[in-house]
């Protein structure tokens, strides 16, 4: 079953094509890797499929609904959640509070029995509470939890960030360089957490990633992109190996 | 007719003199990212500075000029003070902070002139008397067009110093980019620091000018006319000369006009419509008519 | 997670500060012109409180929030000057709610219209706003114009100390019940949401936080209680003037914000307190008292940038929140 596909997907920056005629199919429960040398444009994909940019070009369909031109609200709530290259944390906020957030929608009171607080504002809150704390769990952060999400180590905050993400319960999960700044350790462990989160959560992975032991180590798929462009696509060691994507890599 | 002439023209030269005052707005805002708030309360303190040196010295014309001269510089030296005193120690902070530092500095100066001069309006003594002149049936004050060829002049040169300069191209650069200025060898501090000069020697000359128009001075009279050339640089778009000469003229215009044909009934409100003119402006055009659109990189 | 019994515990508190205070005035222990300066204290708590929702915990710059008081204050005003048909207590209820709801309107279409904007483009068009509303109060019938709104029926009636004892009370009920509205705001998902807007906009969208509508809500719901706070003020002076709420009672609400520490709820409350009070102590700092404001300003982002005195304020913040935890949310 097809989860997300895009179709001559692009965007242009005044006369610059970033991205250009990409076609993507993930399945359901995929992990993809999306690769590419650096200013590629594989930020910008995500970027148009989280509706931070409108696509001048072409379009995008989560479970066959077109999500082209919607915004990041409405597109969060159809069902994609991302994770952010530069980390983008609630730095002021707790670290369980950052995860509340992602439960917002879940929660029903409303802002009146908030205001009061009602019963059914203690209920839904005591149920936020244990569903951020499993959340937590799985990325081993729950004796952190009333840290500040800013005094966290830089690895750990990224846990975070993915774990804030799929508070809002997400059909597809995108990563955007999971592993930068993290140690050789570290990357084997949230590679590990990385399919834990697929099996578990039953969820789709779209990530970025520069580290090639990781993507090799769990994108069943890849894409690369060079210059705005698809350069290789389909199975990860046959692209891997492909001379195109190495001398895309190395240069000439 | 004639009144409608006349109120334009009386508006034109009210606009460049916002022009005027916004250019030093938009040149700090353009380089070091901030709204300097204390900007309008430097010609508030220059019109102060008037007030006591031709009270002092008289209004003869070489005794005017020394005056016109302390006061520009004066001002100059505490645009550069309060740059070095209160904003340098906050380039990390966030905006907010920064923000909140520059209302402190507008609001310090409010009350330093309410301490020494008292919140009664003073005049300040008359220094131009240039007459008026006829076009028809058309009065026009020659106060008017010296204002207008003044504002357009500066512009002029401010237009020659940042394009033909090596410190005007040091300008655009920290503008664009402080980090990669910085890498360039370019004086990021001396660079800032020489903004806040030129727009507050521009505030100097700004207040010689609106003295001579409108000769009373209170401690609000800065803020007030600040805030409307702020939006006036807003509106015109951010970094931009001819930007801030249509913003300003713009302003000018819809004021007098509104001074002139609001009906009795509504006049009692003119300062309110005023500063509904101004809020209609920032909703319209936030990113300025000629200025150019930011792009926050996710 | 602390139970909701546990939440109550500090409106346990404040019932008993509100019987030592009777208990002070009773007994006119407390001098006449402190019993006189109690409701001013309430009303500006409020003020105060309602304008750090905006810029502590929202993160938005309002210098207009003087604005939402004056529509407060001439709404309420105007209600209890003219519809005397009904009892006093009522008419106080009806012009609270009243004035309730008119300045949550305004502020949601106010902040409507300019919600493309932020930092010091709203913090212009706040000011302007402040200034807008100030001037078109005089051309709108029954409000007396430029000379203002008189002969409004006081709270403060009766004999000495039983008037200030009526006045006080009032104002105390009202502003307790604010803060209580407040806080529970900040507590719940939408005060958590709030703080996400301020933190980082566009990651609260992309978990689904509508930032326009978040944005658009905090605004109208702190101009909501200036409103509130605006009846206490007609209330307790019998009169309003335009000239009540110019821009300098903004900045003078923004000092007691900042000095209390953007998003510290306690420390907006003490903050007001000393601010208030100070003037009637130090008689003779009466006239610098702007000034010091605008130094207090300035002195506090300064200190604020500076590393030492950020971790020096943390631990003292981390001591003191053991004890005052149920006050203490937000920034450090």
């Amino acid at each position: 079953m097809v989860m997300l596909e895009t179709k001559n997907l692009g965007i242009s920056f005044g006369g610059l094509r970033a991205v250009d005629e990409f076609n993507l199919t993930v399945n359901k429960g995929q992990l993809y890797g999306l690769i590419g040398p650096n200013g590629a444009g594989k930020t910008t994909v995500f970027n148009l499929l989280t509706g931070v940019y409108a696509p001048t070009s072409g379009g995008f369909f989560l479970e066959g609904q077109s999500l082209a031109g919607k915004s990041p609200l409405e597109i969060n709530r159809s069902g994609i959640a991302r994770t952010f290259q530069n980390i983008r944390l609630f730095k002021d906020m707790s670290v369980i509070d950052n995860v509340k957030v992602g439960l917002h929608n879940a929660a029903r009171y409303s802002l009146f029995e908030g205001l009061l607080m009602l019963p059914r504002y203690a209920a839904e809150e005591a149920a936020l509470e244990k569903r951020a704390r499993e959340l937590l769990r799985v990325f081993d952060l729950d004796g952190e939890r009333e840290y500040l999400a800013s005094n966290l180590p830089y690895g750990k905050q990224r846990k975070l960030e993915i774990a804030r993400a799929l508070a809002t319960s997400p059909k597809l999960l995108l990563l955007d360089e999971p592993a930068a700044g993290m140690n050789p350790n570290e990357t084997a462990e949230l590679m590990e957490t990385i399919r834990f989160v697929r099996d578990e959560f039953d969820m789709t992975i779209l990530l970025i990633e520069h580290d090639m032991k990781l993507v090799s180590g769990i994108c069943e798929q890849v894409t690369v992109l060079n210059f705005g462009t698809t350069l290789a696509q389909g199975e990860t060691s046959a692209v891997l190996s492909d001379p195109k994507v190495v001398r895309a890599y190395l240069g000439e | 007719m004639q009144t409608f002439i006349s109120t334009l023209i009386d508006g034109l030269s009210l606009g460049s003199l916002y022009a005027l005052v916004a250019l030093g707005y938009s040149m700090v805002y353009g380089i070091a990212k901030m709204l300097n708030f204390a900007h309008g309360d430097v010609i508030m303190i220059g019109i102060y500075t008037l007030f006591v040196t031709l009270g002092a010295m008289g209004t003869s014309p070489l005794m005017l000029a020394l005056s016109a001269l302390i006061m520009i510089a004066f001002c100059a030296l505490l645009g550069f003070t309060i740059e070095k005193l209160a904003y340098k120690p906050l380039r990390t902070a966030s905006p907010l902070s920064v923000l909140i530092t520059a209302i402190g500095v507008s609001y310090l100066l409010q009350n330093i002139a309410l301490l020494v001069f008292g919140s009664r309006q003073q005049k300040v003594p008359t220094y131009f008397s240039l007459g008026s002149i006829y076009i028809g049936s058309v009065q026009i004050e020659l106060l008017s067009l010296l204002i207008l060829a003044v504002t357009v002049l500066i512009m002029i040169l401010l237009a020659l110093f940042i394009s033909k300069t090596k410190l005007g191209s040091a300008m655009l650069a920290v503008s664009e980019d402080k980090g990669a200025a910085q890498l360039m060898g370019i004086n990021v501090n001396a660079t800032i620091s020489l903004t806040f000069v030129i727009g507050s020697a521009l505030a100097g000359v700004g207040a010689l000018l609106y003295a001579a128009k409108m000769p009373w001075v209170g401690p609000y009279t800065g803020s007030v006319f600040g805030i409307k050339a702020f939006a006036a640089a807003v509106f015109g778009g951010i970094g931009s000369i001819p930007g801030a000469m249509i913003g300003g003229v713009l302003i000018g215009i819809i004021e007098a006009m509104m001074n002139v044909f609001l009906p009795d009934a509504l006049s009692n409100a003119s300062d309110g419509f005023a500063y509904l003119v101004l809020i209609i402006m920032l909703v319209l055009k936030p990113s300025g008519l000629l200025g150019r659109k930011q792009i926050e990189k996710v | 997670m602390k139970t909701r019994l546990q939440r109550l515990l500090p409106l346990v508190w404040a019932i008993a500060l509100f019987g030592v205070i009777l208990l002070l005035m009773v007994t006119k222990v407390l001098p006449r012109s402190y019993q006189q300066m109690l409701p001013t204290i309430c009303t500006y708590i409020i003020m105060a409180v309602s304008l750090n929702l905006v810029v502590g915990f929202l993160g938005d710059l309002s210098l207009g929030h003087a604005a939402f008081y004056a529509i407060g204050a001439y709404v309420g005003g105007m209600i209890l000057r003219y519809m005397t048909a009904i009892p006093f207590g009522l008419r106080m209820i009806v012009a609270i709610v009243a004035a309730a709801v008119v300045a949550f309107g305004v502020g949601a279409a106010f902040l409507y219209l300019v919600r493309k904007l932020r930092g010091d483009y709203l913090a212009i068009v706040t000011l302007a706003f402040g200034e807008f509303v100030r001037s078109i109060v005089k051309i709108i019938p029954g409000t007396g114009g430029s000379a203002g709104l008189t002969d409004i029926p006081t709270i403060a009636a009766g004999a000495f100390p039983a008037k200030y004892i009526k006045a006080f009370s009032w104002s105390y009920l009202v502003m307790i019940l604010c803060i209580f509205f407040i806080v529970n705001l900040i507590r719940s998902r939408h005060g958590r949401a709030i703080m996400a807007v301020r933190d980082n906009a566009i990651a609260a969208a992309s978990v689904g936080i509508n930032v326009s509508r978040c944005r658009i809500v905090t605004f109208a719901i702190a101009a909501l209680f200036a409103g509130i706070a605006g009846v206490l003020y007609a209330a307790n002076t019998a009169a309003v003037n335009p000239a009540d709420f110019d821009y300098n009672v903004s900045i003078e609400v923004l000092v007691m914000v900042v000095l209390g520490g953007m998003g510290n709820i306690g420390g907006s409350i003490i903050a007001t307190i000393i601010l208030v009070a100070l003037p009637k102590i130090l008689l003779d700092a009466a006239q610098y008292r702007l000034l010091i404001y605008a130094v207090a300003l300035i002195a506090m982002m300064m200190l604020n940038a500076n590393p030492r005195f950020v971790s020096f304020k943390r631990r003292v913040g981390e001591k003191l929140g053991a004890k005052f935890k149920s006050l203490r949310k937000g920034r450090a």
